[in-house]
């Protein structure tokens, strides 16, 4: 039997949920709660982070929630399985914050392919429709420019948003649904725009730990949480290092960094 | 298609190859030979490729009158094809390309200068069995473990289990020598007439929680594991490896080998399994066993500068799941080198589902073209680490630290082509 994950109830403390990591959690996503956890622990705020496999009841009283990418299989069956839940929904009804990798945006949306290209129903938590288009997969680094998010707490500049995306589908946002920012280097959604945003739901084809690369859009989703005040500036310097590393590897369009000849004859 | 293979004519007896074999042999060795004189490389994929150009089915040709065992898996494959062969090697003539290419052109190079009667251990990549295996009718078929590597350009590891059960079906082998414990290997395997099941007690499971045969969810209880949904279980075991203990035929091998670790007792036990299989003597193949102390460089303990280092590989979580338990306990610093080319997969995403945290207490050092990925997971991770630009750095590095023993090897553990690079910089393959 699988048993019923909860939170200990710590009055103060931010509540985590990793959905269905069982499921979708193939390109190290579990990242992204490391991340959003260690970002609260050093600032001294506490935070519970609890991880729920497909099957387990979700509890709808957390603060934020994470779904995963995944690959076609998985992604169905953790549609079909949140649908049934109707936890993610009230917990977005309660105003909860979710962020959705890849796959994950995907099955928010209302629309999108599965591994045969049928197109099936998702869960309209997000304002998005998800297609499967002609073209080979999108893999590689992505890049974004100008991206923002508006809060509660106002209008928040993310700066340039990096990472790697690994995906067939084309996202089309809805009017209710806002991008994250225009994509400079990469595919994103498909329409030089980069992820969906509906309300407190947040979408993105930056793919596995999209956060560790992206600091300012983990406090900013923290921010929404705890407010400004609480957000007082950590050591990114290892992060800052890796962030030019990899935004000048984008613009260079060097996604293998110095492939040589020997590579390719080794493994080709 | 019969199961059992046609028997291998006795060692030295004649065997003819036919005339176009020959000139494609011919041909592969001398561009092989072209271009080692001009440093390309080895040659051997390069002049597999062009043999094959002028004979599609000579690895067919090639493996018509020997045995024919293949190892395929996503990690310890070399191992055990290394330890297969030596095993074997006990009692008869063996060609292997444990050093070399392993896909078709990389074998057929491997395979064209030896004795046409000689057993053949063939190293295969995961998704070039099923054309391995209708070319060469192998007797005995061993499969490790399959898990999540290289997320940008293979497929997912349902498919290549999908692959692995259509290819048994379709050429069944005399034995097929399969993981237990590893319910994607399971499904495939299931699909062969005669398997030994090993009990390898694999502790990563994280791409097995659905269930290959119907989408189900698989159920990990104590040693068992069976599907939610349909009948896919465990199967009873015939091999069992357990702490330092392997069980096989109802004896006990309990002396250590020379390779370390929980993970090279259980590629052990597949060795001896299958070389059980192909007719050599256990006690004789336990002995050969304990003489590998290194394969293809990995654990290789060598002196580079002025301090000891040892070579360890890993290349993906399920690979680094096993390596950390040799790197768990020690205080002394550690280097760890990530790349993230061709070879390795350009998405180093990986490095999260990574438990880097078992290091403990002490320095790790980060290098490699992806340094500064491995840095950023150690800051989310609590570990004490810094950032250096080469090896050579980074053992300086070591040296001044104020935990360096000089009587320990310094671990390096590094990717694919990270490893490449190190094992040339000590002297490359012996």
């Amino acid at each position: 039997m699988t048993s019923t994950p909860n939170f200990n109830r710590a009055d103060s403390a931010v509540r985590i949920v990793s959905l269905y990591p069982d499921l979708l959690g193939t390109y190290g996503d579990g990242g992204n709660a490391l991340v959003l956890s260690r970002r609260l622990e050093w600032r001294g705020i506490a935070v519970e982070h609890i991880s729920v496999d497909a099957g387990a009841p979700i509890p709808d009283s957390a603060d934020l929630y994470l779904v995963g990418g995944g690959e076609d299989g998985p992604q169905v069956q953790a549609a079909r399985e949140l649908e049934l839940s109707q936890g993610l929904h009230r917990a977005v009804d309660k105003g909860a914050v979710v962020l959705a990798i890849c796959a994950g945006m995907q099955i928010l949306g209302h629309r999108f392919p599965d591994a045969t290209g049928t197109s099936r129903g998702g869960l309209g938590l997000l304002d998005c429709e998800t297609v499967r288009v002609n073209r080979p997969r999108a893999v590689g680094e992505l890049l974004t420019t100008n991206a923002r998010l508006t809060t509660t707490h106002g209008l928040i500049e993310l700066g340039p948003l990096t990472g790697f995306e690994n995906h067939a589908g084309r996202t089309v946002p809805g009017s209710n649904g806002v991008s994250l920012g225009s994509v400079e280097v990469g595919e994103g959604n498909g329409d030089s725009s980069e992820g969906v945003v509906t309300g407190t739901v947040v979408g993105t084809y930056l793919h596995g730990p999209a956060l560790a690369r992206n600091p300012r859009l983990a406090d900013a989703l923290l921010e929404w949480i705890v407010g400004p005040t609480a957000m007082t500036p950590l050591d990114d310097g290892d992060v800052n290092a890796l962030r030019a590393e990899r935004i000048h590897a984008a613009q260079e369009h060097e996604l293998a960094p110095r492939r040589s000849w020997r590579d390719i004859l080794r493994r080709s | 298609m019969t199961a059992a293979p046609a028997p291998a004519p006795a060692s030295g007896q004649t065997v003819k190859i036919r005339p176009r074999a020959r000139l494609a042999v011919l041909a592969g060795r001398t561009v092989a030979w072209a271009s080692r004189v001009v440093h390309f490389g080895t040659g051997s994929v390069i002049g597999g490729r062009v043999s094959l150009l002028i004979d599609p089915n000579l690895l067919a040709e090639l493996t018509r009158s020997r045995d024919v065992a293949v190892i395929s898996a996503t990690n310890g494959k070399t191992t055990t094809t290394k330890l297969l062969s030596v095993a074997l090697g006990s009692r008869q003539p063996v060609v292997s390309n444990w050093l070399g290419a392993n896909m078709t052109p990389g074998i057929v190079a491997a395979l064209a200068p030896s004795n046409a009667t000689d057993t053949a251990v063939l190293e295969v990549d995961e998704r070039w069995v099923d054309s391995v295996l209708r070319a060469t009718n192998a007797s005995t078929v061993v499969l490790l473990n399959l898990s999540r590597d290289q997320l940008d350009r293979t497929q997912e590891v349902r498919k290549l289990a999908e692959q692995w059960r259509t290819a048994l079906a379709a050429t069944p082998p005399r034995t097929v020598i399969a993981n237990a414990d590893d319910p994607l290997v399971t499904w495939a395997a299931l699909a062969a007439p005669n398997v030994t099941w090993i009990a390898t007690g694999q502790e990563w499971t994280a791409d097995a929680a659905g269930c290959p045969a119907c989408s189900g969810r698989i159920d990990f209880v104590g040693t068992e594991w069976a599907c939610t949904s349909c009948d896919l279980k465990r199967p009873p075991v015939d091999v069992v490896v357990e702490d330092e203990t392997i069980s096989i035929n109802g004896r006990n091998f309990h002396s250590p080998l020379a390779l370390p670790g929980r993970v090279n007792r259980v590629n052990a036990a597949f060795a001896l399994a299958a070389s059980t299989a192909m007719g050599t003597d256990l006690d004789a193949a336990f002995d050969a066993l304990d003489d590998v102390a290194e394969v293809a460089g990995r654990y290789r303990v060598t002196e580079f500068g002025d301090v000891n280092i040892r070579l360890l590989l890993a290349k993906n979580p399920a690979g680094w799941h096993e390596a950390l338990e040799l790197l768990e306990g020690p205080s002394t610093p550690l280097v760890i080198a990530i790349n993230a080319r061709i070879a390795d997969g350009h998405d180093p995403s990986w490095l999260w589902d990574v438990d880097y945290e078992r290091v403990g207490n002490r320095l790790v050092i980060a290098i490699g073209e992806r340094r500064h990925d491995l840095a950023v997971r150690f800051r989310y991770g609590n570990i004490t680490h810094c950032v250096a630009d080469s090896l050579e750095d980074a053992l300086n590095l070591v040296r001044e630290s104020p935990d360096f023993d000089p009587t320990v090897p310094v671990d390096v553990a590094s990717n694919y082509t990270a490893f490449q690079d190190h094992l040339e910089k000590v002297g490359g393959v012996l």
